[in-house]
């Protein structure tokens, strides 16, 4: 009974983070200026994370958490790159 | 699927409420940034799922992989003082990279 609920509970929570993951695409496609399409593809980052984890508790298995680890440091590197882009022109400089 | 056989109910049940909360408070944040009016209005909406949408889906995560193995397993206090520490500070460049340029087109002046 409990496995069971449990697993309804993980269907429902990878559905709704399917649907937050289309939002941010959605965003990412519509927003008007750079900043949006940046701050979109953050989102994006973020909840492919959280994906990532819930289809570790799934499957019972630990190796999802090793590439929601790296999602997680990607996100950073790449927001705050593309930020530095937007300020400046360039990224390093 | 899930192997749960090893899980007693209310942990169980504990895992379902947090994961159930962290996603839904997730969707919310990004629906939010879908539908909000102005850039600065549609900045704080993501901030709900990196914060307590991460945090539940990450302490259901805590509790399903303890109950599974012999010892607290606590990798996810990791990714969650990470992502709580980086998003504000990715935001505030993001931020002032918006600030620093002009708000409307300007009208292309002929030479």
């Amino acid at each position: 009974m409990s496995a069971l609920v449990l697993e309804w509970s993980v269907i429902i929570a990878q559905t709704a983070l399917s649907l937050a993951m289309v939002c941010a695409g959605f965003r990412i496609l519509r927003g008007p200026r750079a900043q949006d399409r940046i701050l979109g593809l953050d989102t994006l980052y973020v909840n492919a994370m959280l994906i990532l984890v819930t289809f570790g508790i799934r499957t019972g298995s630990t190796f999802y958490f090793g590439a929601a680890l790296i999602i997680g440091l990607l996100s950073f590197v790449a927001t705050v790159a593309l930020a530095k882009f937007l300020m400046r022109g360039e990224v390093i400089e | 699927m899930i192997d749960a056989d090893a899980l007693p109910a209310w942990a169980a049940l504990s895992v379902a409420f947090f994961v159930v909360f962290g996603a839904g408070l997730t969707l919310i944040g990004s629906v939010g940034l879908l539908r909000l009016a102005t850039f600065y209005q549609r900045m704080h909406a993501p901030t709900l799922g990196t914060s307590l949408g991460s945090a539940g889906i990450l302490i259901g995560s805590i509790i399903f992989f303890s109950f599974q193995g012999t010892r607290p397993v606590v990798h996810e206090i990791l990714l969650m003082i990470f992502v709580t520490v980086t998003t504000p500070v990715s935001f505030i460049l993001l931020m002032k990279a918006t600030r620093s340029r002009p708000t409307t087109k300007q009208p292309e002046q002929p030479d």
